[in-house]
């Protein structure tokens, strides 16, 4: 499940990042995260299918719930790190921009 | 249980050899224009994407490990370290899972950067052909 949703989540940023106007989003750094993440975890899924065999397809509901809601937060931390980045570099120079408005 | 530790070596690794590499490529791009005018993508660029990749997978792993208890925030910090039956068990899953993980992130990498390649010159010699038409 874990897998599965980060995959997902790879292959939306794909998908967006794809279809960008400019690279002020930098939404490369975030692509290649969940790219990777997702990679790491289908080693893991070779391996735990090498040792349950067909039993790794029918988890119990409890663990599934769990890897979901696992698979989530992942998504979640990752988007955190991309928007804390943004945030810092500020490619577009609108944090700047905010902070260096005089008050009125 | 620890598997993510074999692609944070490599990642550190990496990261060193891209660093080094931008600062040749700058001086080689200082002294000579020719090398800065070539159609390429630069391998300092390259590794940029792996180091994402490896960087990025580590953090996320990182996450999962604590989540399921196995990286705790006080000393060893890996819970399979309080023994040596857990401990042999954790380096035999280092040296299989996590070597597979980092081997399988490096060669998606290196097929990324032979595609590139290919993407890069393709577009160029279609911008040739339009020119020479």
């Amino acid at each position: 499940m874990t897998l599965l949703i980060t995959v997902f989540a790879a292959v939306i940023v794909t998908v967006v990042w794809y279809n960008r106007k400019d690279d002020s989003m930098k939404l490369g750094i975030l692509l290649f995260m969940f790219w990777g993440a997702s990679l790491m975890w289908l080693i893991d899924a070779i391996f735990e299918y090498a040792e349950l065999k067909a039993e790794y397809f029918t988890p119990a509901i409890g663990d599934m719930i769990n890897d979901a809601f696992l698979g989530l937060s992942v998504v979640a931390l990752g988007l955190v790190i991309w928007v804390v980045r943004l945030l810092i570099t500020d490619p577009k120079g609108s944090v700047r921009a905010a902070l260096s408005k005089k008050n009125k | 249980m620890a598997c993510f530790l074999v692609s944070a070596a490599e990642a550190a690794v990496i990261t060193a050899v891209e660093k080094a590499e931008e600062k040749k490529e700058l001086k080689a791009s200082e002294s000579n224009t020719e090398i800065a005018e070539k159609v390429t993508i630069p391998m300092s660029r390259k590794l940029k994407w792996l180091t994402y990749m490896l960087w990025g997978g580590v953090v996320l792993l990182a996450f999962e490990h604590i989540w399921h208890g196995e990286v705790v925030p006080w000393f060893p910090f890996l819970t399979a370290m309080s023994n040596p039956g857990d401990a042999a068990e954790m380096f035999h899953e280092m040296a299989t899972v996590g070597v597979a993980m980092a081997a399988l992130i490096t060669a998606v990498w290196i097929g990324m950067c032979v595609a590139a390649d290919l993407i890069v010159k393709r577009s160029v010699q279609t911008a040739v052909q339009k020119t020479t038409m």
